[in-house]
């Protein structure tokens, strides 16, 4: 798919001013609230219309100010996943699910309902009301429901924001098959950044309504220049690694491009392809090496990169073997170490630094419980 | 049990409120739409239109209806010579006059009923495909089934109580005009009609009372539809 969106809106005091460029897989929108991601998407659907600008989806100009276009929304064949799943209250579940599937052009064949409806896990909901789901079923409904109305396009805005955590990792999964059995191209907006790590191929940044950085998760997120705009504590690069081994005493070792991690047991076999992000915060670095340390993460490392803000903190931004690390210390610490681009450090994080839910596969042929 | 001519008139009271009820829903629906979601000139005049026969004296409003859809009226002579259609003292003017009494209150509760259904559930149908006529058939109408029932049930009751604008506009001509409100009181005008009178007034409270019931029992039904339940 290739979606390309530049637009301007005037909403009362708030000002949009966005552009998107995305080729392939999964682009999340990451933002505070208020920066404008839903505002973004609903130009996307259709559901209002900016003011200036152009959006054009592979071949199709779905909206241009200068020539008038503006595809209604039922004709733009763009999924939607709302945040508060907007089921129909006066519909069973199946109704729901087949709301979509009668305005198909081509609505997926009674197999493969079945086998979505499968991939869901709502099988058992069919003949349900909507009042009697939970949440996390409701928003499961929800992408059923989205998906059988075939799309070429799949917008999510916060999908699983109204849930706890517990129910989170519940859904995720199947947002990450989804992602992996090779359905519709996703516009995925989130705060959150282990559905980041789980989901992400690129990643468009938004501040005060307007795009500051975009491109593939990897980049933007191994970018020391993004760690204030991504939040000092959220910040963090991702790195791939093979689960080599699961230790009785409940540790998981990966083995890294350069290097090993140990880490609190991992759901996922031996030799699973994984991506874990590592926060900016949680790495330590040394000029020499480390020994009797408590931590067993030790990695060596040499500096590409020194970020220094207006804040006490400095970013660095590391290379060990084909991966990138990013880690904050102080200013002072900078000074007192004398540290520079180029130079080689010791990077030592802590065991617990890379908690579940901050990896993901990365093969996306299974996934993390 | 009750008399030929006291069943006729319950007969045609039913008709007449029953024609004035059935015609004028689409048109209060279409009227509520406009005033709960749209936006154009020329608004606040129709809804003051629209509310006109609540506030004004039902015989100014008969007497409106007799001056225009009387034979001799603009309105009334055009249909008369073109589509044969007579409203002056026929029971078709008397249903027209009930159905313009209770066109408002019919108006009222749909509009509340519109106002109130989420706008997300219908972006939600729209990109799921749905085009605006779609929307309003499998969404919006469906989830304003309980107001469309409380207005329905007004304007009927309303229908059936008419009594000012109809004898105004169509008198009250025994098997022609003469509904139950009008035959009550013009037995009640006749020395020693108590009796009769009391007979339709038990009527209509045993009419109004049932009607009152069947539609409880479908809003209730339609309400818990709507909530999910």
């Amino acid at each position: 798919m290739s979606l390309n969106v530049d637009i301007q809106s005037k909403l009362g005091a708030f000002e949009l001013d966005v552009q998107l460029r995305t080729k392939a897989g999964t682009t999340v929108v990451f933002g505070r609230s208020g920066s404008g991601k839903t505002s973004l998407i609903n130009a996307i659907a259709g559901l209002t219309t900016p003011d200036q600008g152009r959006i054009a989806f592979r071949h199709t100009v779905l909206f241009d100010a200068q020539s008038g276009i503006h595809v209604p929304s039922h004709q733009r064949r763009i999924g939607y996943v709302f945040q508060n799943a907007r089921l129909f209250p006066h519909l069973s579940v199946s109704q729901n699910l087949d709301f979509g599937a009668r305005f198909a052009k081509e609505p997926l064949s009674v197999a493969e309902r079945r086998q979505m409806i499968d991939t869901l896990g709502i099988e058992a909901l069919l003949n349900r009301r909507i009042a009697a789901l939970s949440g996390g079923e409701q928003q499961r409904v929800a992408l059923g429901r989205a998906l059988l109305s075939v799309p070429r396009l799949l917008l999510m805005d916060e999908p699983l924001a109204a849930l706890d955590t517990a129910r989170k990792q519940e859904i995720l999964p199947y947002f990450e098959r989804l992602h992996a059995q090779g359905g519709p191209p996703m516009i995925y907006v989130t705060h959150d950044m282990s559905e980041i790590v789980r989901l992400a191929d690129n990643i468009l940044v938004l501040r005060d309504g307007r795009s500051v950085v975009g491109g593939t998760v990897e980049d933007v997120l191994a970018d020391p220049a993004n760690v204030k705009l991504i939040g000092v504590q959220d910040a963090g690069a991702l790195v791939q690694g093979i689960i080599s081994g699961h230790e009785a005493d409940g540790l998981s070792t990966i083995d890294l491009s350069a290097g090993q991690l140990h880490v609190p047991k991992i759901g996922a076999p031996v030799g699973a392809k994984v991506r874990m992000r590592i926060r900016a915060q949680d790495v330590i670095l040394s000029v020499s090496e480390p020994k009797d340390l408590s931590s067993q993460n030790i990695l060596r490392a040499r500096i590409t990169e020194i970020q220094t803000g207006e804040g006490p903190s400095v970013a660095i931004a590391l290379r060990t073997g084909s991966d990138r690390l990013l880690a904050r210390i102080t200013r002072r610490a900078l000074a007192q170490m004398q540290l520079e681009v180029g130079q080689e450090v010791w990077a030592v994080l802590k065991a617990n630094a890379v908690p579940p839910s901050a990896i993901a596969r990365s093969e996306n042929n299974g996934v993390v419980a | 049990m009750l008399s030929a001519a006291e069943l006729a008139i319950v007969a045609l009271s039913l008709q007449i409120a029953l024609l004035a009820t059935v015609v004028c829903l689409p048109f209060a629906i279409a009227t509520a739409w406009l005033l709960a979601r749209k936006k154009f000139y020329g608004k606040p005049l129709l809804n003051i239109v629209v509310h006109l026969p609540l506030v004004l004296p039902p015989v100014v409003t008969g007497y409106a209806l007799l001056i225009l859809f009387g034979k001799q009226g603009p309105i009334g002579g055009m249909l008369e010579t073109f589509l044969g259609i007579t409203f002056a003292f026929r029971w078709t003017g008397a249903a027209l006059a009930a159905g313009i009494m209770g066109f408002p209150l019919m108006v009222r509760a749909i509009r509340l009923g519109i106002e109130a259904v989420d706008k997300g559930l219908e972006d939600a149908a729209a990109t799921l495909g749905a085009s605006r006529s779609a929307v309003f058939l499998h969404v919006t109408l469906p989830l304003v089934t309980p107001a469309l029932l409380a207005g329905t049930v007004l304007g009927f009751a309303k229908a059936m109580g008419e009594f000012g604008a109809t004898i105004t506009f169509v008198a009250s001509i025994p098997g022609q005009t003469e509904t139950l409100p009008s035959a009550i009181y013009t037995l009640l005008q006749v020395p020693g009609g108590e009796d009769a009178a009391l007979r339709l007034i038990l009527l209509s409270v045993a009419v109004s009372i049932l009607a009152l019931a069947v539609s409880e029992v479908l809003a209730r039904r339609a309400a818990r539809k709507v909530a999910g339940l």
